[in-house]
């Protein structure tokens, strides 16, 4: 928590949708708050410490392609950060920036609100690849577990699922009034993305149906994405289609429906 | 942008706001001249908020005419932010923001801030830099939230309730500070409850009733205009007869009250007391004439039930 008086510099320019002394206050802001800090950035990679400790998910299984359960639970880690900070963190903050007047407040200053929401999930962003950084990263230092061969691929479709998991969340926020119920909005679709993205039973070892159901799913088709990238594919288009088509239809409906007050 | 020196700096004309049918600002027109202080008056609901959050831009008016510096607050928003200061009657920041950093990031957002130090020691908020804004008592929010309507050095503030919350000694201080940005040329737009705030601060006053201007005029006009101007009240030596009483001129009201009379009215009123008092020999105790207050005023100008 750094108190270091930061010199007053006067705003850039007209309307600014992107304002440094505003990114700069939601990323201390976020730092205070050690709650969304260990749900996003934490909590994935201690998960994937504690499966990644039980011997037998480390042993090779012939039905995963002579993976280990360990191995299909990277990508799922790597996806939990961003499902859980996008559907219980960034709603509840930015319904609770509109339902408080924050946002309104803002909207009386040169910069517009906008920037304040922009801010936040910038932030929120950050923290969810960070978040995935280190489940990467733990899996290859304390259970071997190879990084993605296709590094660009994965790349791709990593920034591609953290885009839907904003869009997500900011439509749970557009449609909720309180941020009480955007809580509730955002745990009630928690569950279920977390059931796709395969924190039950991985992708890999679902039934062939339901992979294929789960694979229209927005998280579902990132957990395949990643899957197919660690294992040296291409993502394949279709994943990364269907990706792309719930951010932008996540998006218009969160662009549709948000209220500034 | 082209700040028009000649003409008022906040301009507004039939300005018309409902919500849901209800009509809760009905054709409010009032002008606010560049270094004035302008009050703005009325009972709960009466659409005070409504109107100053027109000027704002933050409401989009139903019909009616407004302007900043020669702005339009709606379609120009981005300009007129840059003019105006403004304190909400209701707002929260982020919860864990400190004094400090709230401070330093509405300066950053103006074209030219002032300096925030001294706006916090004079707001008594230089003790509070590193408190949460949750933390701060209801009165630090509010005196924060007055330094952030002052921070960027703006040519027009609008304060919805200004002092509502502050103690009294913080009340003095702040009216203080309102004359001294406002003896810098600052133009003050200014929602209050507060009668011995608006007599001390404003040049003019717009008194709103319902939606409607029911008055607008300086502090001693508006007492001078309402019935009962001048308070005269003694104990009679002998009871005076009720017809005397009535015929006075002027007469706005009689009250009695344990032997003691107290007359309103203008100051016909209160030469033909006197010579009531002489012809009847009648001799007046414990006389005293006074003139009415903005609160008389006030209750006069507005009728009695709320919406
Ligand atoms: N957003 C809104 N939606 C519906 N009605 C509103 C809205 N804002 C204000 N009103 C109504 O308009 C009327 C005027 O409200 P306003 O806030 O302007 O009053 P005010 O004069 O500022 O009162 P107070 O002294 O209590 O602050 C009230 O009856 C209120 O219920
Ligand atoms: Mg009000």
């Amino acid at each position: 928590m750094s108190s270091a008086p930061t010199p007053t510099t006067p705003a850039r320019r007209a309307g600014t949708l992107v304002h440094p002394g505003v990114l700069r206050t939601e990323i201390r802001l976020f730092r205070r708050e050690p709650g969304a800090l260990f749900w996003i950035v934490c909590f994935p990679a201690l998960l994937l410490a504690i499966l990644g400790s039980i011997p037998s998910f480390r042993e090779h299984d012939e039905a995963l392609g002579g993976l280990r359960l360990v191995d299909t639970y990277v990508p799922v880690t790597v996806l939990l950060g961003m499902i859980l900070g996008g559907l219980q963190a960034m709603p509840q903050v930015l319904t609770g920036y509109r339902e408080r007047g924050i946002l309104r407040r803002m909207s009386t200053t040169p910069v517009r609100p906008a920037a304040l929401l922009l801010a936040h999930m910038v932030v929120f962003a950050g923290a969810a690849l960070v978040s995935a950084l280190l489940a990467l990263l733990l899996g290859r230092l304390a259970f071997g577990v190879r990084l993605p061969a296709q590094g660009f691929g994965y790349a791709l479709a990593l920034l591609l699922a953290v885009a839907a998991a904003l869009a997500l969340g900011s439509l749970v926020s557009a449609l909720t009034p309180t941020s009480r119920i955007a809580g509730a909005v955002g745990s009630a679709v928690l569950f279920p993305m977390m059931f796709c993205a395969g924190l039950w039973v991985p992708v890999q070892s679902m039934p062939d149906l339901l992979a294929r159901i789960v694979g229209w799913t927005p998280f579902g088709a990132a957990a395949q994405a990643l899957n197919g990238a660690a294992a040296g594919h291409w993502p394949g288009w279709s994943h990364l289609g269907v990706l792309a088509a719930w951010t932008v239809l996540l998006t218009a409906g969160a662009a549709r429906w948000f209220r500034w007050e | 942008m082209s700040p028009t020196s000649a003409g008022p700096i906040v301009e507004v004309s039939g300005l018309y706001k409902s919500y849901g049918g209800r009509t809760v600002v009905d054709g409010v027109s009032f002008t606010v001249e560049e270094g004035e202080i302008f009050g703005v008056l009325g009972p709960n609901g009466a659409g005070k908020t409504t109107t100053v959050e027109c000027v704002e831009g933050l409401r989009t008016p139903d019909a009616g005419r407004v302007r900043v510096a020669g702005l339009d607050p709606v379609a120009e928003h981005d300009r007129v932010t840059r003019v105006l200061g403004v304190q909400l009657q209701q707002s929260e920041l982020q919860a864990k923001l400190t004094v400090r950093e709230a401070l330093e990031l509405y300066a950053s957002f103006a074209p030219h801030p002032a300096d925030w130090r001294p706006l916090a020691e004079r707001l008594g908020l230089d003790s509070r830099l590193g408190t949460r804004f949750a933390k701060l008592s209801g009165g630090q929010k509010q005196r924060l939230f007055i330094a952030l309507a002052l921070i960027g050095d703006p040519r027009v503030v609008v304060l919805d309730e200004l002092t509502t919350g502050l103690d009294p000694r913080a009340r003095r201080d702040t009216w203080q500070l309102i004359e001294d940005v406002r003896a810098s040329g600052v133009t003050v737009l200014l929602v209050t409850h507060f009668m011995e705030e608006a007599q001390r601060l404003c040049d003019r006053i717009a008194v709103i009733d319902k939606g409607r201007l029911a008055a607008l005029d300086t502090p001693q006009g508006l007492i001078r205009r309402s019935a009962g101007a001048t308070v005269l009240s003694f104990t009679p030596s002998a009871p005076l007869d009720e017809d005397a009483l009535a015929a006075l001129p002027g007469l706005a009201s009689v009250t009695h009250k344990d032997g003691r009379l107290t007359l309103s009215g203008t100051d016909e009123t209160v030469d033909a007391v006197l010579t009531l008092l002489a012809r009847r020999r009648v001799t007046a105790h414990q006389l005293r004439v006074t003139d009415a207050t903005l609160d008389d005023a006030f209750l006069d100008l507005t009728e009695t039930s709320t919406p």
